[in-house]
C-alpha cells in the first residue's frame, strides 16, 4: 500500500516538477523495465527503446534528444551499450538551454569515456560553457571537467579554470578548485600556477571553498616539490588557524555530524599537515600545540570524533612531533582497540600497521588485544589483525605466538584457514630456532590444516627431515601417530606417508627415541596398513596416491616380510583410472616380480636433499619466472631455421644432443639443476628430466660431450651443482668417463661447429678468446681455434673466396686429445637460413687417440645477407663477453662463425 | 580520492553507479556483481569496511551502508579516511532525505537523474566538494528552478503540440 502511495505521491510531484524527469515517458520506460520478470523480457524491451532512440538521432529531433539521453543513461547503468549515443551529447552540450545542457554533460560524464576520440571535440564547448555569464553553466562545465578531463583538455583549458578560482561565487570557486586537481593529476607541470591561487583560498571563510582548496594543496604538495616547499612556507599558519577556529568553534549547525563541529576539514587539514610537517621540524614544531588539543579534546563517544581522531593520530605518527604527542597518540589507539564498534577497532588496527615502523615497541604492548582481534568474528578485522600479528613475531615471543595461532587453527572459520595457515608456516619456518620445534609446530599445522598447507612448505619440511637425521625417527613416529588420528589433511598424509616409506624400519624400531617420547609399538604390517588406508582414501589425488605406491614399494625391500602384501596392493592399482597411478603400479608390480636382484639398490634410501641450494631455489623461484618471462619473448621468434628446413624450436638441437643419452643420463642430470638453469629451461621451453642439464649454457657443451661420451657407459654420477656450474670443473671428468670407454666407442659428434664455438669460447674464456678476439681486427683469418676442450679439438682456417666476398672456405681439422681413438667420425653443421653451407667430404671417420693426426674436413659458407643482420645485432658487439645468457641464445641462433667472419665477408 | 559511488538495491540491481576513477564501461557490470557478492557474504554488525584489492586494483577499500533495501557503497584509496567516508555515506543519505521526504528505493530508481545531481555537487572528480547537506539541496533546489524556468518557456509548449501531434 505504501508503495501505491509512493508512486502516486512520485506522479504528482513529477506532474508538477517535470524538470528533473524530462517528460513522463521516462518513467514509462522504467515501469516497463520494472514490470519485466524474466532477464529476456528486460532485453527485448531495452532493445525496443534503443530502436526507438535510434531511430529518434537519426531523425535528428532536438526536441526529444534530452529525454532520450535520460532513457540511455538509465539503459547504460543496467549494463547495455550505448556507444551510438556519443555525438547526442555533444550535442546536447551545444545547445543553449539549461536543461538540454545538464542531461548532456551528465551524459558525457556517465556515458563517454577516456578512450573516446570524441571527447576532444566537446573542448570548445566546455570553454565557451566556461566562459558563460550563469554561474550554473559554470557550474556543470566545471563539474564535467573535473571528472573527465584528459590531458590535452587540461593544457586547453586551465588557464579558465585559473580564471574561475579568482570568481566571487562560492560555488563556481570550489568547483574550479577541485578542477584544478584533475588538471594538476594530469599535467603535473601547471602545479605551479596553481600554488598562489590555492593558498589565497585558504583565507575563506565558507568551509566548502576551505575544503576544496586543502585537497588542491594536497595535490600540489605530491605534483611537485616546489609547491611543497611553497605551501610549506606560506600556507602553516592559514592551517593552523582554519583547525583551530573549527575546534574550537561553537555549534555550527550546517557543518554539524553529531554535534562535532565539520569533521571532514578536520581531517582535510590535519592530512594537509602531515604533509607539510613529514621531515620538516619548524612546521611539525609549530603544530604541536593544536595537534595537542585536538587529541585531548575530541570527544570519543561519536564515529565523527573517532574520524577526527584517528586522522590525528595519523598525523602526530607522520609528523617530527615531541616524544609527549606520540605517547599521547599511541594511548589513543590503545582506547581505539578496547571499543566495541568493530570500526574503530578496524582502524585501530589500520594504523597500528603503521605505527609499527615508528614505535615497535608501543604496539607489542597491544599483542594481546591484537591476538584478541585474529579471532574475532569480522572477517575484515581478522585478516587485519594476522596480517599485524606477522609484523610484530620476533625472536623473543615466536613461541607464545606461534602456540595461539595453532590452538586457534583448529577452530578458525574455514574460510580464514587458508591465510592463517599460510601465516603460520611461514612464521614457523622464518623464526625456527630449533629444529625439534621447527617440526613439532609443522606436525601441528598438518594435523589441523593439512589441506590448507602449500606444495612448497611441504616440500621444504622433507628437505628439513631429511638433513635432520637425528630426528628422523621421532618425525615418523609423530607423523604415524598424527595419520591415524587425521587421515584426511592431504599435506599430512604426503608428509606422513613419504617418511614411512623413507625411515620405516624406525618406526617400527623406535630408532632414536628422543628424551620424554612416549614408546610406541608398530608392527612392519601396521606401517603398511597406515599408508594402505591412505592409498585407498586419496587414490583420487594422483601426486598423495603416487607418493604412497612409491612408499609401498620401498616398504617392500625395508620389510621382506610384507612384500607380498604389498604385491598385491600393487597389483589391485594396476587398473586404476589415474593413468599415472596405473602406470607406476604396474611398473612397480615388474620391479617386485622380476628384478629382485636390483630391488634393495633401487630402493635405497634417498640421498640427503641440499638444504642450501633448495632454500637458494625457493627464493629465486618467483624471480626467475618473472625474468624468463620477461626474455622468454626476445628469444622465441628466432627459431632456429636446420638446413633441412624444418624449423625448430631453439632449444631443438641441444635436446636432440641430451636425446642420445637420455635413456642413462637422467640419473646424472637429475640433481644438478640449480636455480639459474630453471630460469634458462624457460628460456629454452626444455621440459622432462633428460634435458634438465641443458642448463647454464656455458656447461652446455660440456655436458653434450659427457652425454655423447656416456653412450654404451654406465650411469654418470657427477653432477653436484658446485660442478654443474663451473663447467672447467666438469671436464675433467669426462676425460675420465672417455678413459674408461673402450677403444671402438663411436662418437657421433652430431654438434654444429657454431654451438661449439660460441660456447667453447665462453666456456673456455681466457684460452681461446685470445685467438678469435684477434680475428676481429684482421680482415684476412688466421687459423682459429674454432673449439677446444681436453677431449676434442676444432681448427678452422678460413679463407675468402676472392670473386665472391660472401663466400668463405673453411678448412676444419678435428684432433683427438685423449687416449681412445674416435671411430665413426662424423662432423655436422647447422646454419641460419640466410647462410648457405656445403659440406665437403671429410678425410676419414676415424680421429687417431693422443692427436696423433687428425680429421680434415673443407666447407664453404655463403652469406646471403652480407652485414645487413649483424647490423641489427650490433649491440652484441663483442660476443665473446656476452655475459647475458638471453645474448647467449641470441648470438648462438644467429652465429655461424665468429661475429667478426661474417660480418666482414 | 573516491574511485566510485554505488547504490546497489539487495535484489542486486544497481541504482546508481557512478565511476571516479576509468572502468570500462563493459566492465561496470561485473564489478557490481562482485561488489555485491561481497557485501550480501557479510553478516549484520561487522565492520563497515572491505579491503577490495581485487575488483579495484591494490590498496583500494569499500564503506558501504546498509539502509533498508539499498546498499550505499563508497570505493576509495587510501588518502581518504575510512571513518569519514562513514559520515560521507551519512550525509549523502542525509540529503537524499531532505530531497525526497523519507527518501525509498522506487525515488531512487525513477529519480535517478536527480541523484547524479546530488552526487555531483557533493563529490568532483572523486574529490569532496560540500559535507553540508543544507548547502547541497541549497544548490540542489536553485538548479531545479532554474530547469523549471526554462522549461516552461521552451519545453512545455513542445509538449502540448507533441500531444497533440499524437
Amino acid at each position: 500500500m505504501d508503495t501505491v502511495e509512493k508512486i502516486v505521491e512520485d506522479f504528482a510531484s513529477d506532474i508538477a516538477m517535470s524538470s528533473f524527469s524530462s517528460g513522463t515517458r521516462l518513467r514509462d520506460m522504467i515501469r516497463a523495465i520494472r514490470a519485466c520478470k524474466t532477464a529476456a523480457e528486460e532485453r527485448a524491451v531495452v532493445r525496443r527503446e534503443c530502436a526507438a532512440i535510434r531511430t529518434a538521432i537519426s531523425e535528428n529531433e532536438p526536441a526529444l534528444r534530452h529525454r532520450n539521453m535520460a532513457k540511455l543513461m538509465f539503459i547504460h547503468m543496467l549494463g547495455y551499450p550505448t556507444h551510438f549515443a556519443h555525438m547526442e551529447c555533444l550535442k546536447l552540450i551545444a545547445a543553449a538551454g539549461y536543461p538540454e545542457k545538464r542531461v548532456g554533460y551528465l551524459g558525457l560524464m556517465l556515458l563517454l569515456d577516456e578512450r573516446q576520440e570524441v571527447l576532444m571535440l566537446v573542448t570548445n564547448s566546455l570553454k565557451q560553457d566556461l566562459n558563460h555569464p550563469n554561474q550554473f553553466i559554470v557550474g556543470l562545465a566545471l563539474c564535467a571537467l573535473g571528472n573527465i578531463c584528459s590531458a590535452e583538455m587540461a593544457r586547453d583549458l586551465s588557464p579558465e579554470v585559473e580564471r574561475l578560482m579568482r570568481s566571487r561565487e562560492v560555488n563556481t570557486k570550489k568547483k574550479a578548485a577541485l578542477c584544478s586537481i584533475r588538471i594538476v593529476r594530469k599535467v603535473p607541470d601547471l602545479a605551479e600556477n596553481f600554488m598562489a591561487l590555492a593558498a589565497s583560498l585558504l583565507k575563506e571563510k565558507h568551509h566548502g571553498v576551505l575544503i576544496s582548496a586543502i585537497q588542491l594543496c594536497t595535490e600540489l604538495c605530491k605534483a611537485s616539490k616546489d609547491a611543497l616547499e611553497y605551501l610549506r612556507k606560506n600556507c602553516i599558519e592559514g592551517l593552523v588557524r582554519i583547525l583551530r577556529d573549527v575546534s574550537n568553534s561553537s555549534y555550527a549547525p550546517e557543518y554539524d555530524v553529531s554535534g562535532i563541529a565539520d569533521p571532514f576539514l578536520h581531517i582535510r587539514v590535519l592530512k594537509l599537515m602531515r604533509i607539510l610537517g613529514q621531515g620538516d621540524a619548524d612546521c611539525s614544531e609549530y603544530m604541536n600545540d593544536i595537534l595537542a588539543q585536538v587529541a585531548t579534546k575530541t570527544d570519543s563517544n561519536k564515529n565523527a570524533g573517532n574520524a577526527i581522531l584517528y586522522e590525528c593520530v595519523q598525523t602526530i605518527m607522520g609528523i617530527e612531533a615531541t616524544s609527549g604527542l606520540r605517547v599521547l597518540a599511541i594511548n589513543i589507539l590503545g582506547r581505539f582497540l578496547s571499543n566495541r564498534d568493530n570500526n574503530i577497532r578496524y582502524v585501530a588496527l589500520n594504523m597500528l600497521m603503521r605505527a609499527i615502523a615508528v614505535d615497535a615497541l608501543a604496539v607489542q604492548r597491544h599483542r594481546t588485544t591484537i591476538l584478541e582481534c585474529v579471532k574475532d568474528a569480522d572477517a575484515s578485522i581478522r585478516k587485519r589483525a594476522l596480517e599485524l600479528v606477522f609484523l610484530l613475531v620476533n625472536d623473543t615471543n615466536v613461541k607464545p605466538l606461534t602456540k595461539e595461532l595453532i590452538d586457534y587453527l583448529s577452530i578458525a572459520d574455514p574460510d580464514f584457514k587458508g591465510d592463517l595457515t599460510s601465516k603460520i608456516c611461514s612464521i614457523v619456518e622464518k623464526f625456527s630456532q630449533e629444529k625439534l620445534w621447527y617440526l613439532d609446530q609443522m606436525f601441528k599445522v598438518l594435523s589441523l590444516a593439512g589441506n590448507h598447507v602449500k606444495d612448497d612448505v611441504c616440500h621444504a619440511l622433507i628437505v628439513v627431515l631429511s638433513n635432520a637425521s637425528e630426528l628422523q625417527g621421532y618425525s615418523v613416529r609423530s607423523l604415524y601417530k598424527a595419520l591415524q588420528a587425521y587421515g584426511k589433511q592431504g599435506s599430512l598424509v604426503r608428509v606422513a606417508v613419504w617418511c614411512i616409506g623413507e625411515y620405516g624400519e624406525m618406526l617400527v624400531n623406535n630408532v632414536g627415541m628422543l628424551d620424554g617420547e612416549e614408546k610406541i609399538t608398530v608392527t612392519e604390517s601396521d606401517a603398511v596398513d597406515a599408508v594402505e588406508i591412505a592409498l585407498n582414501r586419496h587414490s583420487a589425488d594422483a601426486t598423495t596416491g603416487a607418493m604412497c605406491l612409491v612408499a609401498l614399494l620401498k616398504l617392500s625391500s625395508r620389510f621382506p616380510s610384507t612384500s607380498e602384501r604389498v604385491k598385491q596392493i600393487v597389483a589391485r592399482n594396476k587398473e586404476n583410472a589415474v593413468l599415472e597411478l596405473q602406470q607406476r603400479s604396474i611398473e612397480f608390480s615388474s620391479i617386485i616380480q622380476r628384478h629382485q636382484s636390483i630391488r634393495s639398490s633401487l630402493l635405497e634410501r634417498m640421498p640427503v636433499l641440499d638444504e642450501a641450494s633448495y632454500l637458494v631455489k625457493r627464493a629465486t623461484a618467483t624471480q626467475a619466472t618473472i625474468s624468463a618471462n620477461k626474455h622468454a619473448p626476445t628469444v622465441a621468434p628466432g627459431g632456429l631455421k636446420l638446413p633441412n628446413g624444418v624449423a625448430k624450436p631453439t632449444s631443438a638441437p641441444l635436446a636432440d644432443l641430451l636425446d642420445l643419452s637420455s635413456d642413462d643420463a637422467p640419473a646424472s642430470t637429475t640433481t644438478s639443476t640449480t636455480t639459474p638453469n630453471d630460469f634458462l629451461q624457460d628460456l629454452l621451453g626444455i621440459g622432462g628430466v633428460s634435458t634438465s642439464t641443458a642448463g647454464v649454457p656455458s656447461t652446455a657443451s660440456t655436458d653434450i660431450l659427457m652425454d655423447l661420451l656416456s653412450i654404451g657407459s654406465s650411469p654418470l654420477q657427477n653432477g653436484t651443482p658446485g660442478q654443474e656450474s663451473k663447467p672447467v670443473h666438469a671436464v675433467p671428468e669426462a676425460i675420465d668417463l672417455l678413459g674408461s670407454l673402450s677403444s671402438t666407442t663411436s662418437v657421433s659428434a652430431e654438434t654444429k661447429p657454431t654451438r661449439l664455438v660460441s660456447q667453447g669460447m665462453d666456456l673456455l674464456d681466457g684460452l681461446s678468446s685470445s685467438t678469435s678476439v684477434s680475428g676481429l681486427e684482421k680482415t684476412v683469418h688466421p687459423s682459429i681455434t674454432a673449439f677446444q676442450s681436453t677431449t676434442l679439438k676444432i681448427t678452422f682456417d678460413l679463407k675468402r673466396q676472392p670473386g665472391n666476398p660472401r663466400e668463405t672456405t673453411i678448412h676444419a681439422t678435428f684432433t683427438n686429445l685423449t687416449s681412445s681413438t674416435y671411430t665413426d667420425f662424423i662432423f655436422q653443421a647447422a646454419v641460419p637460413k640466410f647462410i648457405q653451407l656445403k659440406l665437403d667430404p671429410a678425410s676419414g671417420n676415424t680421429v687417431p687417440a693422443n692427436g696423433n693426426g687428425s680429421v680434415t674436413q673443407g666447407l664453404s659458407v655463403t652469406n646471403n645477407q652480407q652485414g645487413q643482420v649483424y647490423e641489427d645485432l650490433h649491440p652484441l658487439v663483442p660476443p665473446f663477453y656476452l655475459a647475458s645468457i638471453v645474448y647467449l641464445f641470441y648470438w648462438l641462433e644467429f652465429n655461424l662463425l665468429p661475429y667478426d667472419v661474417v660480418y666482414n665477408c | 580520492m573516491i574511485h566510485a559511488v554505488m547504490v546497489i538495491s539487495t535484489q542486486a540491481k544497481p541504482r546508481l553507479l557512478k565511476f571516479y576513477s576509468f572502468q570500462p564501461p563493459e566492465k561496470h557490470q561485473e564489478l557490481v556483481r562482485s561488489v555485491f557478492q561481497l557485501l550480501s557474504a557479510r553478516p549484520d554488525g561487522v565492520s563497515n569496511f572491505v579491503e577490495v584489492d581485487s575488483i579495484f586494483g591494490p590498496g583500494t577499500k569499500m564503506v558501504y551502508k546498509h539502509l533498508a533495501t539499498l546498499y550505499f557503497v563508497f570505493v576509495f584509496d587510501s588518502s581518504e579516511n575510512e571513518l569519514a567516508m562513514l559520515d560521507l555515506i551519512q550525509v549523502f543519505v542525509e540529503t537524499l532525505d531532505r530531497c525526497f521526504k523519507n527518501v525509498c528505493e522506487l525515488d531512487i530508481v525513477f529519480n535517478f537523474n536527480k541523484l547524479h545531481t546530488i552526487l555531483d555537487e557533493m563529490i568532483l572528480g572523486g574529490q569532496v566538494i560540500e559535507t553540508s547537506s543544507e548547502q547541497i539541496m541549497k544548490s540542489v533546489e536553485e538548479i531545479a528552478r532554474l530547469e523549471k524556468q526554462s522549461s516552461t518557456t521552451s519545453l512545455i509548449p513542445k509538449s502540448i503540440s507533441e500531444r497533440f501531434s499524437r
